[in-house]
């Protein structure tokens, strides 16, 4: 029996690091799509996608080989995990917090007004169901007339 | 036919439903008549690719040869694509692109729901992270047909002629045949007979509120299921897979 070269909470630190690509401000932790890691045998970590097409899930499994592989771990399995599917509801309160200092309102439960993230205020308009990428759609504030974009809740 | 091999079959069959009508609406990427509108087909058509990627390598893990995605995708010839002849059909104007998204999405909700509690637990994970985006597909292409329908004398006379035009399309979704039959015994797969039923409804639903007719049942249209496809469907795969044809195995 060969005991475990790494502790699990040790990678789960280490992958605390790792952004998502196309909101750097988040890590792959906050989005809260790391399922889990075995350290058994060699490294396994799982990984859920935010969506099927979500172009970015390739990119997220190359950036965490390329972190752990900067620590010195060698063998690195990626497992994609897809049940239970990912919401919105898997993101930290951390990663809430984030996404609002950084000019994205989070996610709202149903039938709650969308905030402006820079002034507070719950008086907005949906400009395009749309935006960017497609976890987002496009908001206006009408006190403070800045444009955001909001995270879908999905 | 054993149930793994009907089961392997039904998954790539589903792949093929979901790669099949991306690869449409990549067509109208950058023709959408607002930016709205093109940025929400651009994310869908990537929510059906996405889909079929997972379909695709299950399938492929399942049936233990080695093939993977880009194997199914690009590498089969036509007769071995056994999707739905609805989604084949040319995007025509926007009605029609609008109707066929409404047919077909209200039928992949039902399935892709009953789907994510069948005895498979490979494919039920699959379904539950596709039903989630299909219901949000859907609830675009409704709110898109009624604005259509209850718009002007033009957009509702329009649109009225794709859904009849497209009905003919709709009997094969419900047409079980072996390996249908072989999910719902083996697996507890979708009963299509139930599945019809509730469709029947939610899209005499949304055509009404459209202030649109539904269509007289005739003469229907299948062998998509069988690999028997519409003339449309040799064009769409030359396009699909031109860059594998032209450079086999290429990769990026």
């Amino acid at each position: 029996m060969v005991e475990a070269q790494y502790k699990a909470e040790q990678i789960l630190d280490w992958l605390s690091d790792v952004a998502d690509p196309e909101i750097p401000v988040l890590t792959i932790m906050d989005l809260g799509i790391v399922r889990g890691v075995d350290c058994t045998d060699g490294v396994e970590v799982a990984l859920t996608p935010t969506y099927s097409g979500c172009p970015a899930t390739e990119a997220i499994e190359q950036s965490v080989v390329a972190a752990l592989e900067e620590r010195g771990v060698a063998d690195i399995r990626i497992k994609r995990v897809l049940s239970p599917p990912w919401t919105t509801d898997w993101i930290s309160s951390e990663g809430r917090k984030k996404l609002k200092i950084y000019g994205i309102a989070p996610p709202e439960r149903r039938n709650r007004p969308v905030e402006c993230p820079r002034c507070d205020s719950s008086n907005t308009e949906r400009v395009s169901e749309f935006g960017s990428t497609a976890c987002k759609a496009s908001y206006k504030c009408l006190d403070c007339l800045e444009p955001f974009e909001y995270f879908k809740c999905l | 036919m054993t149930p793994d091999a009907a089961l392997i079959r039904y998954v790539t069959r589903l792949g093929d439903n979901s790669l099949i009508l991306g690869q449409r609406m990549i067509e109208l990427v950058a023709a959408s008549p607002e930016l709205e509108e093109e940025l929400a087909n651009a994310n869908f058509a990537l929510d059906y690719i996405g889909q079929a990627r997972m379909l695709y390598t299950y399938a492929g893990e399942r049936e233990g040869r080695g093939r993977g995605e880009d194997d199914f995708a690009f590498l089969r010839p036509e007769h071995e694509y056994r999707n739905l002849l609805l989604v084949e059909q040319p995007n025509g104007h926007f009605g029609d692109s609008t109707v066929r998204a409404v047919l077909f999405e209200s039928f992949y909700v039902l399935l892709l729901d009953a789907l994510t509690r069948c005895g498979d637990e490979g494919l039920a994970g699959i379904a539950a992270r596709a039903v989630k985006e299909v219901r949000y597909h859907l609830k675009h292409s409704s709110q898109w047909l009624v604005r259509l329908g209850d718009g002007t004398e033009e957009s509702h006379a329009r649109t009225q002629q794709s859904l009849n035009d497209l009905w003919r399309y709709t009997g094969e979704m419900f047409a079980s045949d072996d390996i249908d039959k072989i999910m719902r015994d083996e697996f507890d797969g979708p009963d299509l007979n139930v599945v019809a039923e509730q469709w029947r409804k939610a899209v005499a639903a949304i055509v009404s509120a459209a202030t649109l007719e539904l269509p007289e049942d005739g003469w229907m249209a299948s062998g998509g299921k069988d690999g028997r496809h519409t003339e449309h469907f040799g064009f769409l795969l030359a396009d699909l897979q031109y860059m594998q044809r032209t450079y086999p195995g290429a990769t990026w």
